[in-house]
């Protein structure tokens, strides 16, 4: 047998070594539709309990809107389930090239090709446009898809300090021998919630003769006065070379990604990105449903300006109740513990009192900075976050956090 | 320290150092195994000391081992004959 009872040995070894570092995942079954408030059976085997989900991307509430459901429903009724094929066999519908043609439109570029995930386009993007004359350089920060795709392409690959402009500014001029340079960077960082200086990247891009990627992940649909991202909000629309952003966020949470930007780029990745030419289709129901979110957004900007609302209504609870934040100016407000024992604790016993956060730390964040990352949506009303920051602050009274700033948790805690 | 491991020492300090961020680098210190540098930002490690001992780095050599402290990225450098600090 191929699989030998040493493999299988030695591979049981590797999950409890997982175990023993604290660092194993561990998933928790929800037993609704996604929600400002959801039935979670966890551990395994519990009874479901309703709880305020303060951890999902569903920035615009729209994972669950009965608009974008009918059209799931509509899109599965006139253009079936799925496509049994790649893009370029024969998986592509009429409304695929509708939807591209909608986050051309919508993310003001010039052309949009479909990813089945934001993960694919950016594990294509790099190796589809760039080679060994050119060199990539990144924030230090960006999202793991972004290193895994860099790491895929022949680039010269280089770093920045996470939104120094600075150094960007020396590693431009350093890199003038290649044929093109390239900025990597998040627009919203997931983890930190901060935003990036588009605007400086695009001004340092126009000097030193660079090109400016950016994942927009955790941006579009929301950032900017009409939601269409990082770079609207920075003033930075149509300036922008190649954004990759995914419809499994804030536009409609199911799955789905995207590369928009110029027309060339864009047409190579359809010629060479292997994650286009090798993986099917999004389904015509994710596209149908993708459209309307694209509709209901372009329709009204309420969605994003409560989300904005419960943003800052809530960092100001957190504030007041004395924990200790990144700042930043996305719905994603990190509460910084620092440690990580601490932050698996304090995210449990958030659970036991009825709110469904994470603790993130190494080797998700750097070593000791530990942290609860919540994220706010416009399905969220203004009682759930009254809930949800009384069991804050009795859990981290309970812990004696309140009040403290970083030195001290450390001190009393350790890294 | 001598000149070099020095050059080398602040050159990590500068690049890979967040502001604020007190680790000392020692001789020792782990730099790749210790999460200090990750092996994306090597490349610019890579191209310094090119620059400065005057001499090409091969692709083969630049192992996550090799760049892993001040210690192993100076021997690296007298092993392939690097000049010292040019300037």
């Amino acid at each position: 047998m191929a699989y030998a009872s040493e493999t299988r040995e030695r591979l049981r070894r590797e999950i409890e070594t997982i175990r023993e570092a604290g660092l194993f995942k561990e998933e928790r079954f929800i037993h609704a539709p996604q929600g400002a408030e959801i039935e979670v059976e966890f551990p395994a085997g519990e009874a479901a309990r309703p709880v305020i989900n303060l951890c999902a991307n569903n920035y615009l509430g729209l994972s669950s809107h009965p608009e974008v459901l009918a059209a799931a429903h509509a899109g599965l009724d006139r253009r079936g389930y799925g496509m049994s094929s790649v893009r370029f066999i024969c998986g592509t519908q009429d409304i695929h090239r509708e939807l591209e043609t909608a986050l051309t439109a919508f993310l003001g570029t010039e052309d949009t090709l479909l990813f089945p995930s934001c993960m694919d386009a950016n594990a294509g993007v790099f190796e589809a446009l760039f080679d060994d004359q050119d060199v990539l350089i990144a924030d230090r920060l960006v999202h793991a898809s972004i290193v895994d795709g860099m790491r895929l392409s022949k680039a010269m690959r280089d770093t920045y300090k996470h939104a120094d402009m600075g150094h960007l500014e020396e590693k431009l001029a350093e890199h003038q021998d290649r044929r093109t340079r390239v900025i990597v960077t998040d627009g919203v960082f997931s983890m930190d919630g901060d935003v990036a200086p588009l605007d400086q990247i695009v001004a340092l891009a126009e000097r030193y003769d660079a090109m400016v990627f950016v994942d927009d992940s955790h941006s579009s649909g929301f950032m900017g006065a009409t939601g269409r991202g990082t770079h609207e909000a920075k003033g930075v629309m149509g300036r922008i070379d190649i954004i990759t952003t995914t419809l499994g966020k804030a536009l409609g949470g199911a799955s789905g990604g995207c590369v928009s930007g110029r027309a060339e780029l864009v047409e190579l990745c359809r010629q060479r990105a292997r994650p286009y030419l090798f993986s099917n289709s999004v389904p015509p129901v994710i596209v149908a449903a993708a459209l309307k979110v694209l509709e209901l957004v372009g329709r009204t900007t309420e969605r994003r300006d409560k989300l904005e609302e419960n943003a800052r209504y809530w960092r100001r609870l957190l504030t007041e109740a004395g924990f200790d934040l990144k700042a930043g100016e996305s719905p994603i407000v990190p509460v910084m513990l620092y440690n990580a024992k601490l932050a698996q604790e304090v995210s449990r016993d958030l659970f036991a009192e009825g709110i469904y956060v994470v603790g993130f730390f190494f080797p998700v964040v750097a070593k000791g900075q530990a942290r609860i990352r919540t994220q706010l949506s416009a399905a969220h009303e203004k009682h759930h976050l009254d809930r949800a920051i009384e069991a804050f602050a009795k859990v981290g009274s309970r812990h004696g956090v309140l009040g403290l700033g970083r030195d001290e948790i450390v001190a009393r805690f350790g890294l | 320290m001598n000149e070099l491991q020095k050059l080398v020492r602040d050159y990590v300090v500068r690049e890979y150092l967040e502001e604020g961020d007190t680790r000392t680098i020692d001789l020792d210190t782990p730099l790749i195994s210790g999460g200090i540098v990750d092996s994306f930002s090597m490349v610019s490690l890579k191209r310094f000391l090119e620059k400065k001992c005057a001499l090409q780095i091969p692709d083969a050599e630049a192992t996550p081992a090799a760049f892993d402290s001040v210690r192993s990225i100076v021997d690296l450098v007298a092993r392939l004959g690097g000049k010292g600090p040019a300037g």
